[in-house]
């Protein structure tokens, strides 16, 4: 195996009684890469990063972390890798300062609590309890934790789910000089501007299977068409059938569903007219028309036919 | 990046973690309140029902006949009141007797109650009623039998030769201030070392923890260390408070007491950790804590001494811990032995300590 690989899964399977949670999924993720695994809530993905992390047996299937399993290596990989979980609640009663010199102590090197402040800005923190910490400050602290030991790879479960744009803003920032460093970036989330802005790569999971895996324009190159035409029909108006739309010029891809018309289109400007001669052709009034360039969330409708937020 | 590097470092992180837990306990006013200041609410509710009570009164009930005089018609009325006169006067002047006068339907009522611990139906033959459950019932019926047998005209024997002991150190409060001591290292411990880690691991904060290269046994240990450094808190509040207000002195070496105390509370924090070793909720380790301790509360000689229950109970009784912790307690403060003379004591707690730790370190789930 390569020295430029920093984690791989082959063919791992994870059960939890009869549900399958993970499908036989492969995976590399290179050294100095940020990778994204993207889908919905229930795909897979927490489950396949805990294996990674050590936290999770696979029930089938080999994972190998730095060259290394778990089985044999766990005390020598633990120093070398950042983790932070979707679920951890750090102790409220503790200041930042506290929590982060108590993290620290774990691991055999790592920056020193100024350094690990400065890099999540918390400096100003440094004295309040967590428990009066915002949502993204508490975030940032999470991370700041994970960097405790210098780590070569870093673990993040859905790091900016649930925060405010700005908090998410400065979360990126510090995960951008982590992979400037050259750090390994593992990442879940099924936020698909935080993959398109922060992953090299991104694999696309659904019902524990990676069903899409490149870069996130490769992704969206992969659907033919740079941009999507939605069309949203008045209410009580009649569906057109999809045989009706998707032979339109410009359309690469069609879908008819709930009062929404959505088109792939290499060429807007001959799709719309023709659309809309079509909705009134077969008499469907619209309500609405919008346009916009496809993105990782149009990958996952036409690989999967619903929507990352849907679950 | 580094490719190779050290292990995770074992006294930093024993350090921080017995640091951050004592912090957090220390941030936690009510927690700080039921460790320090109940036990010694409880030691001074306790000392005060049962302070030494040198010159009560014996409580003696008279059957006022009532109703058998009504029915019976005024000849037999008049000889009833005259019994329960003769009665009284005796008691009287036997002295130590205060007599209570109870209707006939309430005689169950006033023994149950304490209200009074025998009652005399006076008469040719008088009735003594009492509850033999009761040692102040028994001996308060010995004290009325005597009384009446001499008004009616028995004579002693001999006269002894009699010498009360009201010497410190051998009164109730004296036995009673080390059970609560040690009823108080097994409580604070139990509890406070099974919720922080059943909150810990509810917050998934285990998890965390052993994403990190922490060394697991380092936080286990975190958690009986902090245990001990409140423990000298605790228990110096609990003995000054007993020697202040009650004059409870410790005998022994204060040495031997606080090697008691800490072996003590290192076996109930290995419990605690056995305890809450796979317990998902704050609801079930409380049920789990309850069946625990309560055995210890009632077999251990707390408030009784444990040598009341049958023989057949003792093996069991006397490997409890909470039953060794309480009887070296004892002996140190009450009888003043030194360590040596309590080996059996101190390796019975040892065992405990050290096998539930062992057994806690095995099956403690983090996640």
């Amino acid at each position: 195996m390569s020295r430029d690989v920093a984690l791989e899964c082959r063919a791992v399977v994870k059960r939890y009684g009869s549900v399958l949670a993970v499908d036989g999924l492969d995976l590399v993720v290179a050294r100095g890469e940020c990778f994204g695994l993207l889908g919905p809530n229930g795909a897979g993905k927490t489950t396949t990063i805990e294996m990674l992390e050590g936290l999770l047996t696979p029930d089938a299937g080999v994972v190998e972390v730095l060259g290394r399993r778990w089985a044999d290596s766990a005390a020598d990989l633990r120093p070398r890798l950042g983790i932070q979980l979707q679920e951890t609640q750090l102790s409220e009663k503790l200041s930042v300062a506290e929590t982060l010199r108590l993290f620290r102590s774990f691991y055999p090197a790592g920056p020193s609590l100024h350094e690990l402040l400065a890099l999540v800005g918390l400096e100003s923190k440094s004295d309040a309890r967590v428990g009066k910490l915002s949502g993204g400050q508490k975030q940032r602290l999470s991370v700041a934790c994970a960097l405790a030991g210098a780590p070569d790879v870093l673990f993040l479960d859905e790091p900016t789910t649930g925060l405010d744009p700005q908090s998410r803003l400065q979360l990126w920032d510090v995960l951008t000089r982590f992979k400037a460093s050259g750090g390994t970036i593992l990442l879940t989330t099924h936020d698909m501007d935080e993959a398109s802005t922060l992953c090299d790569r991104v694999g696309v999971v659904d019902r524990g299977r990676l069903i899409a895996l490149g870069t996130p324009a490769e992704l969206i190159a992969s659907l033919g068409a740079a941009q999507v035409v939605e069309v949203r029909l008045a209410d009580g108006a009649v569906a057109p059938p999809v045989a009706a739309v998707e032979s339109l010029p410009g359309v690469r891809e069609a879908r008819v569903s709930d009062g929404l018309v959505t088109l792939g289109s290499t060429a807007i400007h001959e799709t719309i007219p023709a659309v809309l001669r079509a909705l009134a052709e077969t008499g469907s009034a619209v309500r609405d028309l919008t346009t916009h360039s496809a993105t990782l969330e149009d990958v996952f409708v036409a690989l999967t036919g619903r929507h990352l937020r849907d679950g | 990046m580094a490719e190779s590097m050290g292990r995770a470092p074992f006294w930093p992180a024993l350090r921080e973690l017995t640091t951050a837990r004592m912090r957090e306990f220390l941030r936690e006013p009510e927690a700080v309140f039921w460790v320090f200041a109940f036990p010694v609410i409880m030691t001074c509710a306790l000392g005060i029902a049962f302070r030494t009570r040198v010159d009560e009164p014996v409580l003696v009930g008279i059957e006022r006949a009532l109703g058998a005089a009504a029915v019976a018609g005024p000849s037999t009325g008049a000889a009833d009141d005259a019994a329960t006169e003769a009665a009284t006067e005796a008691l009287r002047r036997a002295g130590g007797f205060e007599v209570r006068l109870v209707a006939p339907g309430g005689v169950e009522r006033a023994l149950r109650d304490g209200v009074v611990q025998v009652v005399v139906t006076p008469g040719a033959v008088p009735i003594y009623r009492f509850d033999p459950a009761r040692a102040e019932s028994r001996l308060a019926r010995l004290a009325v039998d005597v009384a009446l047998q001499r008004a009616a005209g028995r004579a002693d024997a001999f006269e002894p030769r009699q010498d009360a002991v009201r010497a410190v150190g051998s009164r109730y409060i004296d036995w009673l201030v080390p059970g609560l001591l040690g009823m108080n290292i097994m409580g604070t411990g139990m509890w406070s070392t099974s919720f922080a880690i059943v909150t810990a691991r509810t917050r998934k904060l285990l998890k965390r923890l052993v994403a990190t290269p922490m060394p697991r046994s380092a936080y286990l240990l975190s958690l009986l260390g902090s245990r001990l450094a409140f423990l000298v808190g605790e228990a110096t509040v609990l003995v000054a408070f007993g020697w202040i207000a009650f004059g409870v002195a410790v005998h022994g070496s204060i040495v031997a007491l606080a090697v008691v105390s800490l072996l003590g509370a290192l076996a109930f924090g290995g419990i605690a950790l056995l305890v809450s070793s796979r317990a998902q909720t704050v609801e079930g380790v409380s049920g789990m804590l309850n069946l625990v301790m309560v055995p210890m509360w009632v077999f251990s000689g707390v408030f009784f001494s444990s040598a009341n229950f049958p023989d057949a109970l003792q093996p069991f009784v006397q490997a409890l811990p909470l039953t060794a912790l309480n009887d070296a307690l004892r002996a140190v403060m009450n009888d003043g032995e030194p360590l040596a003379a309590l080996w059996r004591e101190l390796a019975v707690l040892t065992v405990w300590g050290g096998a539930s730790f062992a057994l806690a370190l095995k099956l403690f789930r983090w996640t």
